[in-house]
């Protein structure tokens, strides 16, 4: 990967955890309503994997879906809009958190109902494969996920009927509260694959190019093999479930531990010691990102609030 | 130890009574059995006899009142016990007619009879006697957009729904010039119509009756919201004329039977191969009658009444002559008893006597059958194919069409014929 | 104008509409090799491939979940739910997603999807196998819930469906694909969310859909003899529910009877009463009656599976009731 979309991951990965971090006291001010997720600890994970898609691929994901946004290329500026629930927001501030998307950037959504979206997912695939053109689908989901029903129905239609989708797991320990050892019947979630004969592979989600390089690796295979593909993330997220969790279910050594396995740090290491680049230009990509977070908030929080008499609007396509 | 007289249920379809006048007041002395007040029932005005003897020590409700049955209207005593008051059912219903004796709470002094109140009926109440607004009519919600877009007052409106709600086309009706209105002089006319000035002899308004009243309303309840249907059958009459002429020969005068007398009994065997015409529409349900009660229509001074042979069916022709023979009497002198009008299941209605050929009656609510009776007439006939002269009879079953339809109807008038033209079968 | 039958009518739609558009195509449980249990799709799979009439998994989520898929990204898919009865296995797809997705997206998303569903009861499936929950669907702001009485309407409806670009779960009546009617031959569709009169009348209107204007039609025929005039309002589309026609029969007739096959208890019948009190009060001459399915799962039983339907004498007496 050249230098430069080097930079650019380091600086998706800054301005993600920067945003969040702003979301989380806007939320304390009572300025952000509803459900709060924040992805915190994973950005490696959405950020490497986005870096390898081709802007045809399409993307879809679960309701932890700020980072995801922002790696698609949707403006910080309406990430924060619809945090805020502005006219101006991604979903015009009828979604919040969890409905972010952006047809024209091809993320088709934040979806709050745990593995609902996998079903989806196959059949942005199975549009494709019978429009006949090469897109992959990204889906992504949480280890919590793959536990319903949606997800076996969806993995098993998948590979019964060659649907070209990237399944892509993001293993961070813990559904809500219950951790996969609790709560499912494998512990590595690629073994669920196996079960539909499906190609799967696992990959360290703390660590940026690592999983850059197994998206490549697995978009590589489902474009030209035409068949789903599952790849499971390890990582980790910092922050509660959502905001106002109590985090009875793991204890402060634990978070501490990953955290000195921070994705941003591992990756400005990586970036420095094979002096890809100086700290000097990482601060300045810092810097930046401190003047583009001061600026969405800013463009949010002097953002119309939608209009009342649109309140029925774009319920129906045709009224 | 003081008793409760209550309002009587005088009849398998009487839900209330109203209490027209009291004939005993407080402090009065009654033995069992004397009449203690006068009450109208749908049908008719009866005298209410006092279920216990002693001291009229409380009249609990006025004149006027509407009381359903069972519920407590007078206590009777010892002078000098201390009575408990019952408690008066929410039910009770002072009618408007009598608003000034309002006191259904016992008052200390003895009640002063109130004068007899002219008008008692339940849905026709005088307009001029209404505030208006006062009273809550029940009608649909068209029948009051109609009426206040006509400026019609519904406390005019006769009802003919469920209940007597007022429905549309009773507001129709009335809007139409035609049934369903209390006429009364001086009330400006509503229908907005010039008025016709033509030189013309006064009109003489009579006040109604209280039995024509009666007979107003329910007559036109019955047709208005009971539909009607009719057959007519001609019947043989030569061996019921013998079989009568011979009977009468060895009877008494005053003992005779009449022509009728073998009809009602005739309807009343009929009646028992055919339970669904000894029966009354309620609602979503037919109710067939136990007994078969035959009512007959009697003129009386301006109206009618129907007495009531009870279980006619059970009964020797000679019995059913003599016990209509002392009601008919007892009715045209003013001194029916409840028991005389109530109860009745079917109907007999008999014109013979006015040389009538044949007519439809209307049906008595909540019967759903009636039996028009004409007069037996000489005529020509025709018998193996050649003219003769007969005895023939012509009657008509007016047959509520809830409840029944014309083939019953049909098959009913037909299974009469075998009383009627073989009358032996009567004195079994 | 030909007399065909309902199944007649609902295969012409979709043939046609396939023939018409090549992003149309049919997916469900058995509706390719098979030819659809209720032969519906018969002849499909040989005349239009496998591509295009897809037979599925038994996976009621993932038929319904891809079928959205499929549809926001620019398909036009007919997803088929054997019976309506196997909806709930995809409720979340039904009525979380597809009836959501665009307008949580602020208008971003476009669905161009019809569900089509068989349902009702009467031929003794057992409680399971015979509902007619056609309001639980009709509830959610979002659908569109068409579900037509005669194979004329069936056909331009699904048409109609097919064509809209809105998700619409179209329900057939199981015990109606035998029902024979006019259909015009010529090439036509009608509108979704058009209430209309089935029959003309001037003493009491019947609100009816589906099933329940087989019945009414019945019942209207036997009360005519009577001299009572019947006139029938048929819904056709429970969501968006038009008023109109029923508001305006209503005001002429002054009673009213609905008749539905589902449950009494928060029906059709009760949405429809209700909007009658609240937009025609002032014309009300008797209260509405309601006719509909006795509150128990259908029981197995020839005889009480029939007690609990909804029949014809059950339409009269609600009639003469309200007369």
């Amino acid at each position: 990967m050249k230098k430069e979309a080097q930079l650019d991951l380091y600086h998706q990965m800054v301005l993600i955890r920067r945003i969040e971090e702003q979301a989380a006291e806007l939320y304390q001010q009572g300025k952000i309503g509803g459900f709060l997720h924040l992805y915190i600890g994973q950005e490696a994970v959405s950020t490497g994997l986005i870096a390898a898609r081709q802007p045809h691929d399409r993307v879809i994901t679960a309701y932890r879906d700020h980072g995801v946004a922002i790696n698609c290329g949707l403006p910080a500026n309406e990430v924060m809009a619809e945090l805020l629930g502005k006219a101006t927001g991604v979903s015009k501030g009828r979604g919040g958190s969890m409905h972010m998307a952006d047809a024209s950037k091809n993320f088709w959504g934040g979806h709050a109902i745990v593995g609902a979206h996998l079903p989806i997912a196959a059949g942005f695939a199975l549009g494709d494969q019978y429009a006949g053109n090469d897109n992959v689908t990204i889906c992504m989901f949480g280890e919590g996920a793959t536990n319903i029903g949606f997800f076996h129905e969806a993995l098993n239609l998948a590979q019964v009927w060659k649907l070209k989708v990237l399944w892509v797991c993001e293993n961070n320990k813990y559904g809500m509260g219950t951790s996969v050892e609790r709560a499912s019947a494998v512990p590595e979630i690629r073994q669920k694959a196996e079960g539909y004969g499906m190609p799967n592979s696992r990959v360290d989600g703390m660590d940026v190019m690592k999983v850059y390089e197994a998206a490549c690796d697995a978009i590589e295979k489902v474009r030209t093999e035409s068949h789903p593909y599952l790849l499971e993330a390890v990582t980790y997220r910092y922050r509660g479930h959502s905001m106002g969790d109590p985090e009875r279910y793991r204890k402060p050594e634990e978070i501490k531990q990953w955290q000195e396995n921070d994705p941003i740090g591992i990756f400005r290491k990586q970036l420095v010691s094979k002096k890809t680049t100086s700290e000097k230009a990482l601060d300045e990509i810092e810097a930046r990102v401190t003047q583009e977070v001061a600026a969405a908030v800013e463009f949010a929080e002097s953002s119309p609030e939608p209009e009342l008499d649109d309140l029925f609007k774009n319920i129906y396509a045709e009224s | 130890m003081a008793e409760t007289v209550s309002m009587p249920k005088l009849g398998f379809d009487m839900q209330e009574g109203t209490l027209v006048r009291w004939v005993k007041n407080e402090g009065e002395q009654i033995n069992k059995g004397d009449v203690l007040a006068e009450i109208e029932t749908d049908k008719a005005t009866v005298e209410v006899e006092s279920s216990a003897s002693g001291t009229v020590r409380k009249l609990l409700v006025g004149p006027g009142s509407v009381v359903p049955i069972g519920s407590p209207i007078a206590i009777v005593g010892s002078p000098d016990e201390t009575i408990t008051q019952p408690a008066i059912p929410p039910s009770v219903k002072k009618k408007k007619t009598a608003a000034k004796s309002e006191d259904v709470t016992p008052s200390k002094k003895p009640e002063v009879i109130q004068p007899e109140p002219a008008l008692v009926l339940k849905s026709a109440v005088a307009a001029e006697q209404v505030p208006a607004g006062s009273e809550t009519v029940k009608a649909s919600p068209v029948a009051k957009r109609l009426a206040s877009e006509k400026n019609l007052d519904l406390g005019r409106v006769q009802g003919s729904g469920p209940g007597g709600r007022i429905v549309r086309k009773d507001v129709e009706a009335v809007l139409a010039g035609g049934i369903g209105l209390r006429s009364a002089a001086g009330v400006p006319s509503f229908i907005g119509r010039g008025a016709q000035q033509i030189e013309a002899r006064q009109d003489e308004t009579l006040k109604l009756s209280k039995l024509r009243q009666i007979i107003a309303r329910r007559m036109t309840e019955s047709k208005v919201s009971v539909p009607h249907f009719y057959v007519t059958h001609e019947y043989r009459m030569e061996a019921l004329l013998t079989q009568r002429k011979q009977m009468n020969e060895e009877l008494e005068e005053g003992d005779k039977i009449s022509v009728n007398d073998f009809i009602v009994k005739a309807a009343a065997l009929t009646l028992r191969e055919y339970p669904n015409l000894n029966a009354s529409f309620a609602g979503d349900q037919v109710i067939r009658h136990g007994s078969i009660n035959i009512g007959v229509a009697v003129a009386v001074e301006n109206g009618l009444l129907t007495v009531v042979c009870q279980n006619s069916d059970q009964k020797p022709v000679w019995q059913i002559a003599s016990e209509l023979q002392e009601m008919v009497g007892r009715a045209r002198a003013g001194k029916v008893k409840p028991e005389d009008i109530e109860g009745s299941t079917f109907s007999v209605s008999n014109l013979g006597m006015y040389d009538v050929e044949n007519f439809s009656a209307i049906l008595n609510p909540p019967e759903a059958g009636i039996l028009a009776v004409g007069s037996a007439r000489e005529v020509p006939v025709v018998k193996d194919g050649s003219l003769q002269v007969g005895w023939r009879m012509k009657a008509t079953i007016s047959v509520d069409h809830r409840v029944s339809d014309g083939a019953e109807g049909a098959r009913f008038m037909q299974s009469l014929a075998k009383f009627i033209e073989q009358p032996w079968r009567l004195l079994l | 104008m030909s007399k065909i039958t309902m199944r007649e009518a609902i295969s012409k739609a979709i043939w046609e509409e396939m023939e018409r558009d090549p992003s149309v195509f049919i997916m469900g449980e058995e509706v390719g090799v098979w030819g659809g249990t209720y032969a519906v799709t018969k002849g499909f799979y040989d005349h239009f491939g496998a591509r295009r009439v897809k037979d599925s998994p038994i996976a009621e989520a993932v038929i319904i979940g891809s079928a959205i898929g499929a549809a926001m990204v620019g398909q036009r898919p007919i997803a088929e739910l054997m019976t309506i009865n196997f909806a709930f296995s995809a409720m979340e797809h039904i009525v979380n997603e597809a009836a959501k997705l665009r307008y949580m997206f602020g208008g971003q998303f476009t669905i161009p999807m019809v569900i089509r569903a068989v349902g009702g009861g009467g031929r003794q499936l057992g409680a399971t196998h015979s509902q007619t929950p056609d309001v639980i669907f009709a509830h959610f702001p979002g659908l569109k819930v068409v579900s037509p009485g005669t194979p004329a309407d069936a056909k331009g409806l699904l048409k109609s469906a097919i064509r809209s670009n809105d998700p619409v779960l179209f329900i057939e009546h199981a015990a109606m694909y035998q029902l024979r009617g006019d259909v015009p031959d010529e090439e036509y569709t009608l509108p979704i969310g058009k209430s209309t009169v089935q029959r003309e009348g001037s003493d009491v209107t019947i609100v009816t859909y589906c099933k329940g204007l087989e019945l009414s039609m019945k019942a209207a025929e036997q009360l005519a003899s009577e001299g009572i005039r019947v006139e029938i309002v048929d819904l056709r589309t429970l969501r968006p529910l038009d008023m109109q026609p029923v508001i305006e029969s209503f005001k002429k007739t002054n009673r009213a009877v609905i008749v539905e096959e589902g449950w009494k208890s928060f029906g059709v019948g009760a949405e429809v009463a209700s909007r009658i009190y609240e937009e025609a009060f002032d014309y009300l001459d008797a209260p509405v009656r309601r006719v509909a399915q006795d509150e128990v799962p259908l029981p197995y039983n020839r005889t009480l599976e029939q007690a609990a339907l909804p029949q014809v004498e059950d339409v009269i007496a609600a009639v003469r009731e309200v007369l």
